[in-house]
């Protein structure tokens, strides 16, 4: 433990490099990294379905895959992994920064990307660059599963809807023949840019300049 | 509380004998009746009010009765119908102005409405002045009591929640710290005013400064809402200044009332001062809680008015009502109250009454806020031009200056002291627009109204009338020009999109989970409790059958599609009107034609039908709706077929197809371009599931059809109508033929 700890203080700069973060968030991020591991160096998955709060969400299982997804970690690698380290843990956290005030739009472009990149590999699931009618499907399917019985045919329509919606709109002049395979990141960017990605999707206390940052404990 | 001490003062000084009992269950509709008619009969009192032509017909009147003996065949008189006359003739005057101001198209791009009606009611006032009587002024109570509640409810029940909970630390900041200063700030500096010599002004004392601080620093929603809703500025800035000009109301309650108490005892007592912050605290959180009762036993009530549809848009207007009335007895904000009944009761309300009962409700809160608006600015003309004035100018010229400073200083300071706590941060044309946005309006005016009859009264009164003048028209008028030139956001055209309901709901989870996983208890992780707490508690008690289950997104799906429908339908019978050819027969179809169209469209709609009964579980029980429903997707298929038709013979470029175009139209020309074999590809949007499976038993007659159609395509206008033309010939394979105007088309197509 106390190697360990040395270690990572070495580490600080690096980290904070990488993902943005400040020495004290990161110091906390660790703390609740050491309590979900139960002091180990790695995290599995069954770490984090352990979490109580998340069996009420409909969407645990694609949040839990987020954390390990190659894509995820900005180094251009995919597929995924069966455990995760600190350094891992800091970089899924750190998509949900919120983004400087103070930057540039170019800069805030990026962070938008980044953020709409994160969702798209929420959905993408089997990685082929598309979002296809079916992976869709499923997405809708998961958000609606906590609401008792639905009919999958619900889900569907609701889906095939949406997937109409994102043609229509990127795609006005589709010939007779054509086939429109799935959301490509363009499209999916296109779709969603009524959401400023960039000021909503963010954890509050994550912020830099956040006044106090807690971490609370894994009650069990 | 402010129209009840009105009342109570009022009543002292002027309209001398009428009194106002608390409403009780039975007295509520004759003491209503009562004092509505009475509320305009106070003018007679205020200031004899006739207009010139209406005193001439009573004398004539008491002249024809003196001498009647014979039975009079025609007889005159006015005297017992001259109340309500005399209101409905004020409001078609309102009416027609406002009418008349979107006439004349040039005018109404310069001047904001209000202005306009502010001058129109100066015109009005100095006709009956010019004539000899007393213009009336604009009487406390009928605006407090009637004029003020439908504005509220209205900006109320449609509140955005979404953005008005962001934000609402800064909006209470504002509202509340920021009203204060304001207060103080004013009374202080007009006091130091009014001790120099040259104003002669030294027998206004300090108290009577901080009352008049008080009356004069609060935003008022009225002409906020009159003068932004023509800028379209962005949401955030628009529910800023907005919630403030409402949250205010419990500031600006309190500090009215300590210091008109204050001024009747001359001294300023610690203790008064701690009651005083107390007050504030009851007046606003009570205020909130009576609204919240009225919404919650508003929205239970609606849980059953499916036993007579009728009556259910009157439920939401009384429980306001009542929750305003209900506020105002015990002294507490009204305008909370109201406020937050509707917020409360809506969601719920929303989900049990009918589609039709949404829309009277919509429909009806627009037409009174809208009557009640132009009134209210009408009458602040008119009481101007009436109102014994003192102009003093130093005093005025100071009020107007020190409002405009202290407004300023006061948004500066707050802001550079929330946007630590703001992750979006106010910029400095944030800040501009929302200082420059602080109009003050009719509250003031009748708040200064109220005041004890005196000298100070009127100098008041004038001030209060400049300073109202000066931000309705200075900055009413300005305003647009400056929104243009800083290149503020403006309000993003709001297109419901499922994709993004979808991504808000998604977001939402992600991030609870997020949080979650970090175990900090945030903002997202309380929302998820509280809906959850909703869905699983209150839903239930408050949601009639089925729908208390139902999840929102189905909702908004199925919200979407039934405004689709309505859409498709209103803008099939819209485009039937102007652009008519008056040779052709205006879909005079024969009866029998009509039957069997309806008779085929009927067939295919089985199996729409049986969709929806698997949809019925999430939606309501009640037939009704059902048929409703199932009506707009017969009715959204047969207007489809009708614009389609329009399309060749209409031109292209009008407003309303291209927005249809976009979300219904398409989509259905989409739909065919799926693989068949797939048949839930296939079947992607309901009512298109037929016309696959209607193109498939009809092979040859695209064909025949779609030659017609070429051929007439060319004599349209080339440009937009090529690519309508080629998607109309496919969709028109598609489809079934609709009623169609031209009767050889009819001919190939129906057996």
């Amino acid at each position: 433990m106390g190697a360990s700890q040395t270690r990572l203080e070495h580490n600080y700069d690096d980290l904070t490099e990488k993902s943005g973060f400040s020495h004290e968030q990161i110091k906390n991020l660790y703390q609740r990294f050491q309590q979900l591991s139960g002091n180990n160096e790695k995290i599995s998955r069954d770490d984090l379905e352990r979490i109580p709060a998340l069996n009420n969400n409909p969407i645990r299982k694609q949040i839990i895959t987020a954390f390990f997804d190659k894509r995820n970690q900005h180094q251009n690698d995919v597929g995924s992994l069966d455990e995760i380290g600190f350094e891992q843990f800091l970089m899924v956290m750190s998509h949900f920064r919120p983004v400087n005030s103070k930057a540039t739009e170019e800069e805030k472009a990026t962070v938008r990307k980044q953020k709409l990149r994160f969702l798209f590999n929420m959905h993408d699931t089997d990685n082929d660059g598309i979002i296809t009618l079916d992976e869709y499907r499923t997405v809708v399917e998961e958000l609606l599963s906590q609401s008792g019985a639905i009919e999958t045919e619900v889900a569907r329509a609701i889906a095939d809807a949406a997937m109409l919606e994102v043609a229509s709109t990127n795609v006005p002049h589709m010939a007779p023949d054509d086939f429109y395979e799935g959301i490509t990141f363009e499209h999916f960017e296109q779709i969603l840019k009524g959401i400023e990605m960039e000021s909503r999707m963010h954890i509050r206390f994550l912020d830099k300049n956040a006044a106090t940052m807690r971490c609370g404990k894994l009650s069990s | 509380s402010s129209s009840s001490s009105g009342l109570s003062s009022s009543s002292n000084s002027s309209s001398g004998g009428r009194s106002f009992r608390p409403a009780e269950n039975g007295l509520l509709c004759l003491s209503f009746l009562v004092f509505f008619s009475r509320g305009f009969a106070s003018h007679d009192v205020v200031s004899e009010k006739s207009s010139g032509t209406i005193q001439e017909d009573s004398h004539s009147q008491a002249n024809s009765t003196a001498h009647k003996k014979t039975f009079p065949v025609l007889s005159f008189n006015y005297e017992h119908v001259r109340t309500p006359f005399e209101i409905s003739l004020w409001i078609l005057l309102a009416l027609f102005m406002k009418l008349g101001f979107h006439i004349i198209p040039t005018v109404s791009h310069i001047v904001p409405e209000s202005c306009l009606l502010i001058f129109v009611g100066l015109l009005v006032g100095g006709i009956i002045k010019a004539t000899g009587e007393q213009p009336p002024v604009l009487d406390s109570n009928l605006f407090f009591l009637y004029l003020l509640p439908p504005i509220i409810l209205d900006a109320g029940y449609f509140l955005p929640m979404r953005s008005f909970t962001e934000n609402i630390g800064t909006i209470l900041m504002f509202a509340v710290v920021g009203t204060l200063w304001n207060v103080f700030f004013i009374g202080g500096m007009m006091y130091a005013v009014c001790q120099i010599d040259a104003a002669e002004l030294a027998h206004v004392d300090l108290l009577s400064c901080l009352l008049f601080g008080s009356i004069i620093s609060a935003v008022d929603p009225v002409s906020v809402l009159a003068v932004f809703e023509e800028i379209h500025i962005n949401e955030l800035l628009h529910i800023l200044v907005f919630g403030e000009s409402l949250l205010n109301d419990a500031v600006t309650v309190v500090l009215y009332h300590l210091f008109k108490e204050f001024a009747h005892e001359q001294t300023i007592t610690v203790t008064g001062a701690i009651l005083g912050v107390i007050s504030f605290f009851v007046v606003s959180l009570g205020g909130v809680m009576v609204g919240v009762i009225y919404g919650i036993v508003g929205a239970f009530t609606s849980r059953f008015t499916s036993y007579s549809r009728v009556i259910e848009p009157l439920f939401v207007f009384l429980y306001s009502y009542m929750a305003y009335l209900s506020a105002e007895i015990f002294h507490l904000s009204g305008i909370m109250s109201l406020i937050a009944c509707g917020v409360i009761m809506r969601p719920y309300v929303e989900a049990n009454i009918s589609h039709k009962s949404y829309t009277t409700v919509k429909y009806f809160l627009k037409m009174w806020s809208s009557v009640s608006d132009t009134l209210i600015f009408i009458f602040l003309g008119v009481s101007t031009v009436a109102g014994p004035h003192t102009w003093n100018w130093i005093f005025v010229i100071f009020t107007v200056i020190f409002c405009l400073v202290s407004r300023v200083l006061g948004v500066i300071g707050l802001t550079a002291f929330i946007n630590k706590f703001r992750i979006v941060k106010l910029t400095k044309k944030d800040q501009f627009i929302i200082a420059y946005g602080g109009l003050r309006g009719a509250i003031a005016f009748s708040l200064g109204f109220l005041l004890d009859n005196d000298e100070i009264k009127n100098l008041f009164l004038t001030a209060i009338i400049t300073v109202i003048f000066f931000t309705v028209f200075v900055q009413g008028m300005t305003i647009r020009p400056l929104v243009e030139l800083l290149a503020v956001k403006k309000k993003k055209e709001s297109k419901e999109s499922i994709n993004e309901e979808i991504h808000t709901q998604f977001l939402d989870h992600l991030l609870t989970g997020i949080e979650d996983i970090c175990g900090h208890y945030g903002h997202h992780h309380w929302k998820d409790k509280l809906n959850r707490f909703n869905k699983t508690y209150v839903k239930r008690w408050l949601i009639a059958g089925e729908r208390s289950t139902e999840p929102q997104l189905i909702s908004f799906y199925n919200k979407m599609e039934l405004k689709q429908a309505m859409m498709m339908v209103e803008s099939g019978s819209a485009a039937k009107l102007p652009t008519i050819v008056p040779a052709r027969t205006a879909f005079s179809i024969s009866k029998s034609r009509e039957e069997e169209i309806r008779r085929l469209l009927r067939a295919n709609l089985q199996k729409t039908r049986q969709r929806l009964r698997s949809y019925s579980r999430y939606e309501l029980l009640n037939d009704p709706l059902e048929d409703n429903i199932s009506e707009a997707r017969f009715r959204k298929q047969r207007e489809m077929e009708r614009r389609m038709s329009h399309y060749l013979t209409v031109p292209a470029n009008r407003q309303e197809t291209p927005p249809v175009r976009k979300v219904f139209f398409q989509p259905e020309h989409k739909v065919y371009t799926y693989d068949d074999s797939e048949s839930p590809r296939g079947r992607a949007s309901p009512s298109c599931a037929d016309d696959v499976s209607e193109l498939k038993e009809t092979p040859e007659k695209p064909d025949q059809s779609s030659t017609p159609r070429a051929n007439r395509d060319a004599e349209l206008k080339p440009k937009e109508q090529d690519d309508q033309g080629d998607q109309l010939k496919v969709s028109r394979c598609l489809s079934d033929p609709g009623p169609n105007p031209e009767d050889d088309e009819d001919s190939t197509f129906l057996p």
